[in-house]
């Protein structure tokens, strides 16, 4: 028995390591998620008899005026958080200062990544309220007419979009403050030197050394953008009118609220397909470093 | 360094510097100053519409004990910690052993693994949804904090490993083969050479999934019904619809459930933003 062991430690070894985390992520992640592909064929309550229906659930989606406002509101969501990079490298800048105070003042500013989204969701809708809320204090005080955002069609999305940007803007503040810390200081100085200053400066000289740091910050960004679900579960339950909804919140109103479990996996799937492009984007950039790395 | 520094710059505009500053910070605080405002100021004040001005009474004491007098609060408060501490344990151990394996040996469909490991992380949450609660039920754990377990335990092991992976992968070979040669059996050498020099990693990593399982709310949406088995933010979900407008309350019971994840995060600050940019930084 020993001698078998010690003859095939090398490969058990790394095997018996392995056992039970990849049964664990293997069972409840990889096989649920082509579980979930399978489900979208059926025609399905979640609990009684599944039929299939073949492409039926797909047919369906694209006659689905839901379905188009959640798709639209998800564009939207997208183009919009692609501000959180622009918005974090800014402030990044704007905070990469060596003063006494400065390690309290960038941890006041990491604040919002810590906080659950369901209580900056409860913040902001506070905020938004029509009545007493903090934005309607400023209407008011410039004489104009308060607008009760998040029961108002056209601004709803944009509300929102602005909670989760306040989160989204403090990870990728991390993100650039730790990329400029890496940032070459000869190279800044000797780009000094050569009379590069403003704008020059910080496009031919900082900007390139930083490429790693934002297409991470920019692609995880995207991905969270589509991930949203929970601001938008706890300010307006995809509301007014189903007017605040994306993919990620029909589905799963399609399966817990109108029972329709196989429709709910087919848009589940859309978004995976949207998803799966830009995390494989995500994956290419990370084994390519993998392999120049070691 | 970039940019010019202020430091060394003249006094006035260190002070223009400061003053920016400042305003900045106050401004982007203000969702969470009034948040801490209100939940120190008595209902009837924001009955009479005084929701900015200076309060009529000091009520923290007041709100927080009404939160917890009519409220499941203290149970919420339970669940998640069993949840999220016992997610915590299982995590680091899980992760340490995958993470060693990918990191120190060579076997066929490693970088497919790897690739799992990595793409799994950010799937999003509905395509697994249906069958995760399936499987929940299967296992008699749905609407008990075990499913939550269950769940967050297999997904945060991925983004671990990931995290844990580079660490040990920067650890020198020679101090592995030289291990090797003093008779030290494969798990002798992940007890007593790993696990110590990775410390550092695994109290980041900890504050890291700390934060991400305290906060879920969607997993909490899916698998848990009663008040006997919800976390804190499923619970201050739908304590906000039960008490509508008394945002003193609603207020108090965001700032509790705030407070676990904050209090950790100021005390370990450097381990929380090495690890959110551990990968993210290289090359």
């Amino acid at each position: 028995m020993k001698q078998l062991w010690s003859r095939h430690q090398s490969w058990l070894t790394p095997a018996l390591l392995l056992f039970l985390p990849v049964l664990l992520f293997g069972t409840v992640i990889a096989v649920s998620a082509v579980q979930s592909i399978w489900i979208s064929f059926f025609d399905w309550d979640g609990t009684g008899p599944k039929t299939w229906v073949g492409l039926g659930n797909y047919i369906e989606l694209f006659s689905d005026p839901q379905f188009m406002v959640s798709l639209k509101n998800n564009v939207i969501w997208l183009a919009l958080f692609l501000l959180a990079p622009v918005i974090g490298l800014a402030l990044a800048i704007f905070l990469n200062q060596k003063l006494a105070e400065m390690r309290i003042v960038k941890a006041v500013f990491f604040i919002p990544l810590v906080l659950a989204h369901v209580i900056i969701g409860v913040v902001f809708a506070w905020f938004y309220d029509p009545t007493f809320g903090l934005l309607a204090m400023v209407f008011k005080a410039l004489g104009l007419a308060p607008v009760a955002v998040l029961s108002n069609e056209h601004w709803v999305t944009f509300g929102i979009i602005v909670a989760a940007l306040w989160a989204q803007v403090a990870f990728c503040l991390v993100l650039f403050l730790a990329g400029l810390s890496q940032v070459d200081h000869e190279l800044v100085a000797a780009g000094r030197l050569d009379g590069a200053s403003g704008w020059r400066l910080f496009r031919y000289i900082v900007l390139p050394q930083l490429r790693s740091v934002t297409f991470v910050a920019s692609i995880i960004t995207v991905i969270m953008s589509l991930r949203n679900f929970d601001m938008i579960s706890v300010m307006t339950q995809g509301g007014p009118y189903g007017r605040s909804t994306v993919l990620a919140y029909q589905m799963y109103d399609a399966t817990i609220f109108s029972y329709r479990a196989g429709y709910g996996a087919a848009i589940a799937t859309v978004l995976f397909v949207i998803m799966s492009f830009y995390i494989g984007w995500f994956l290419r950039h990370t084994l390519r470093e993998e392999k120049k790395g070691r | 360094m970039y940019p010019t520094q202020i430091a060394d710059s003249p006094p006035a505009s260190r002070l223009t510097y400061r003053i920016a500053l400042y305003a900045s910070m106050l401004l982007w605080m203000a969702p969470l100053i009034a948040i801490f405002l209100t939940a120190g100021r008595p209902q009837a004040d924001l009955l009479a519409g005084n929701y900015w001005g200076w309060p009529s009474k000091i009520a923290f004491v007041d709100n927080f004990r009404e939160v917890f007098a009519t409220s499941p609060m203290m149970g919420f408060f339970v669940n998640s910690v069993i949840v999220t501490v016992t997610t915590v344990a299982g995590v680091l151990v899980l992760s340490t052993l995958a993470a060693v394996a990918l990191a120190k040996y060579q076997f066929p469909g490693r970088t497919l693994l790897f690739a799992m490991f990595i793409a799994g992380n950010f799937l999003p949450y509905q395509i697994l949804m249906i069958p995760v609660r399936d499987l929940a039920v299967t296992l008699g754990m749905y609407n008990s904090v075990w499913a939550l377990v269950l769940f967050h335990t297999a997904f945060q092991t991925g983004f671990a490993t990931l995290f844990l992976r580079n660490f040990i992968a920067s650890l020198p070979e020679e101090l592995f083969e030289a291990a090797r040669l003093e008779g030290a059996s494969e798990f002798q050498i992940l007890r007593k050479i790993v696990v110590p020099l990775i410390r550092p990693a695994l109290a980041g990593l900890a504050v890291l999934v700390f934060t991400f399982v305290w906060n879920d709310y969607f997993w909490a949406l899916a698998l848990v019904q009663s008040d006997a088995a919800k976390p804190l933010t499923l619970g201050l979900a739908g304590l906000k619809g039960e008490w509508l407008t008394a945002w003193n309350l609603i207020s108090a019971g965001a700032l509790f459930a705030a407070l676990p994840p904050l209090l950790l995060f100021f005390f370990m600050q450097k381990h929380f933003v090495a690890g959110l940019t551990a990968g993210a930084v290289r090359g």
